[in-house]
């Protein structure tokens, strides 16, 4: 057993030797091809970022969003204020305003110059009101669809508003990055396995001489594969570093900006990331399209490569 | 240790290399494998190592029959087999020392192992502390003998040479020729081609030759040069 790991040892250690010689023999096409795997990846991991943040401020958000509840007329001020009551102790409420009829005909009064019209009506036919405010954690869309459920089932409750479209607004259009998100990191992986596969091919191109005499020797297919492998691989995970790095910087050019938006806005809101969990995500993305992009054309390249009994 | 039944290979061209080739090496046995230039005898060394199958009829090597080696076996069988090539086959960007090594690597000897046995080899064909020149900086028998320690580096029971003296002077092939006969003492079964057998001589080993893709005599060895088979390049 401890044999077998030995032997172990050895072949990786003479692929890693190769690999290594090999990448830094070609310098410039190396760094070429991470380059252009850096930049692939950076905007995959630019958006989840952007996505990352940006779902942040719903949070911030979650003030402009509310719901007007409109009682029947014939429920009392009092009733109101019970009602207001319980829903406060619902968990995705923040607060809860009772806007009385006799408050409401004020306010109109105040805001509307219609006083003379109003004073000609009999009675107040404004109903009692309440403003909710829903709790930051409840303001996706289908979060404020089941609070306005909720809220339009009590008895006393005659219509529901949501005065939601910029928050819906802005949540749709965080959903549509998400979406963007996976469909550009999707297709840019395939654009990573390509590079490197077309990498790794014209690195095989170069070295026929090489794989030719590794196999009259008796190297194995899986023994010629291997340093390619450990290429692509290599590959894969310094332009998913580079990536991060591209990213990072772009974050920090972009720090005075974002802070000079925020505070015309009243807001602290920074840009954060990427953290450790994207830039792991990224490395090992990057470990796996490498070492595909290498698998897909090294296995076939090789076995096709004289000498030919092989 | 290698035998040939009824070999024929018709390459992809139509040419007739071999014509119904039948001969038996045995263990530990030398042989010179002679004839003109065209006659067969790299077809006969490259059907040794599978880099040809035969056409018809069947090669043997090691007790086993390359018809039936799967492509996965092949790197093993392969590894069972020194090849000294005509035209050397030298990584031309890589040292001596990696050239050498390779046969080593290729079967996961380790690192230590490794440098020992390639100064080893190195030492055998006179090239100790050459090991990091570049091949295009030697001379072309240099060259030639670092081909040599390259097959002979991991041992293998069989040894096979295409022209192995074709560019080196009289003395220095007689050198190397001596050198096929100490591994050959050592147990290595040898099979050398060449079509000039006149300037080494057969030092008292059997002699197959072949004219046209056919065996024409299968000598036993005398102490005495053989006569000429005429070279023609
Ligand atoms: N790959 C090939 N494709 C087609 N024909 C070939 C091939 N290799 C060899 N031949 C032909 O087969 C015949 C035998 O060639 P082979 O190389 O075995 O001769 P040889 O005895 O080694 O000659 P030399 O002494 O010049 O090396 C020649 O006529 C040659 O033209
Ligand atoms: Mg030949």
């Amino acid at each position: 057993m401890s044999g077998r790991i030995a032997n172990w040892g050895v072949r990786h250690g003479h692929a890693c030797v190769s690999t290594i010689g090999h990448l830094a023999r070609h310098g410039l096409a190396s760094v070429l091809t991470v380059l252009a795997i850096g930049v692939a990846l950076s905007l995959p991991l630019a958006l989840q970022v952007l996505v990352d943040n940006v779902g942040g401020l719903g949070g911030e958000l979650s003030d402009s969003v509310g719901l007007s509840v409109y009682l029947k007329p014939q429920v009392s001020e009092a009733a109101a204020r019970q009602l207001a009551a319980t829903l406060r102790a619902r968990r995705d409420v923040a607060r809860v305003t009772v806007i009385s009829a006799a408050a409401g005909l004020t306010l109109l009064r105040q805001q509307s110059g219609l006083g003379a019209a109003l004073d000609a009506l009999s009675g107040n036919p404004l109903p009692n009101v309440l403003e909710i405010h829903p709790a930051a954690t409840a303001t996706s869309p289908s979060q404020l669809e089941t609070l306005r459920a909720a809220l339009a089932a009590n008895a006393g409750v005659d219509t529901v508003q949501l005065d939601r479209d910029w928050a819906l607004r802005f949540n749709a259009i965080v959903a549509l990055a998400r979406e963007l998100l996976v469909v550009s990191a999707a297709l840019l992986a395939a654009g990573v396995i390509a590079i490197i596969s077309n990498t790794v091919r014209l690195e095989i191109q170069g070295r026929t001489a090489e794989i030719e005499v590794t196999k009259l020797v008796g190297g194995s297919n899986a023994f010629v594969r291997r340093p390619f492998l450990y290429a692509g691989v290599a590959y894969g995970a310094v332009g998913a570093l580079l990536a991060c790095a591209i990213v990072t910087g772009v974050r920090l050019a972009l720090a005075g900006a974002v802070a000079d938006l925020a505070a015309a806005y009243g807001s602290h809101f920074a840009l954060q990331g990427p953290g450790l969990r994207e830039v792991s995500l990224l490395i090992g993305s990057g470990v796996v399209l490498g070492w595909l992009g290498a698998l897909l054309t090294a296995g076939r390249q090789i076995a096709r490569l004289a000498p030919q009994a092989g | 240790m290698i035998r040939f039944e009824h070999v024929s290979k018709r390459y992809p061209n139509g040419r007739d290399a071999l014509a119904d080739v039948s001969f038996e090496i045995g263990a530990g046995e030398m042989v010179f494998l002679t004839g003109r230039s065209g006659a067969g005898k790299s077809t006969v060394l490259k059907l040794i190592a599978l880099l040809e199958r035969p056409s018809r009829g069947q090669v043997w090597v090691n007790g086993q029959s390359t018809a039936k080696l799967s492509s996965r076996r092949i790197a093993r069988f392969r590894r069972g087999i020194g090849i000294v090539f005509q035209d050397h086959r030298l990584l031309q960007d890589r040292p001596v020392f990696d050239n050498v090594a390779l046969p080593l690597m290729v079967a996961d000897v380790s690192l230590r192992d490794l440098d020992r046995r390639v100064r080893a080899a190195l030492d055998q064909v006179g090239l100790l502390g050459r090991e990091r020149a570049l091949p295009p900086e030697l001379s072309v028998g240099e060259q030639q003998r670092v081909g040599i320690a390259r097959a002979i580096v991991s041992k293998p029971p069989v040894l096979i040479a295409d022209e192995p003296t074709g560019n080196l002077d009289a003395a220095l092939a007689g050198e190397v020729i001596g050198l096929f006969r100490r591994f050959q003492e050592a147990g290595v079964t040898v099979l050398i081609a060449t079509h000039d057998l006149a300037r080494v001589g057969s030092v008292g080993c059997r002699e197959l030759t072949l004219r046209d893709g056919v065996v024409v005599s299968a000598a036993a060895g005398s102490e005495e040069p053989l006569p000429v088979i005429v070279a023609v390049r």
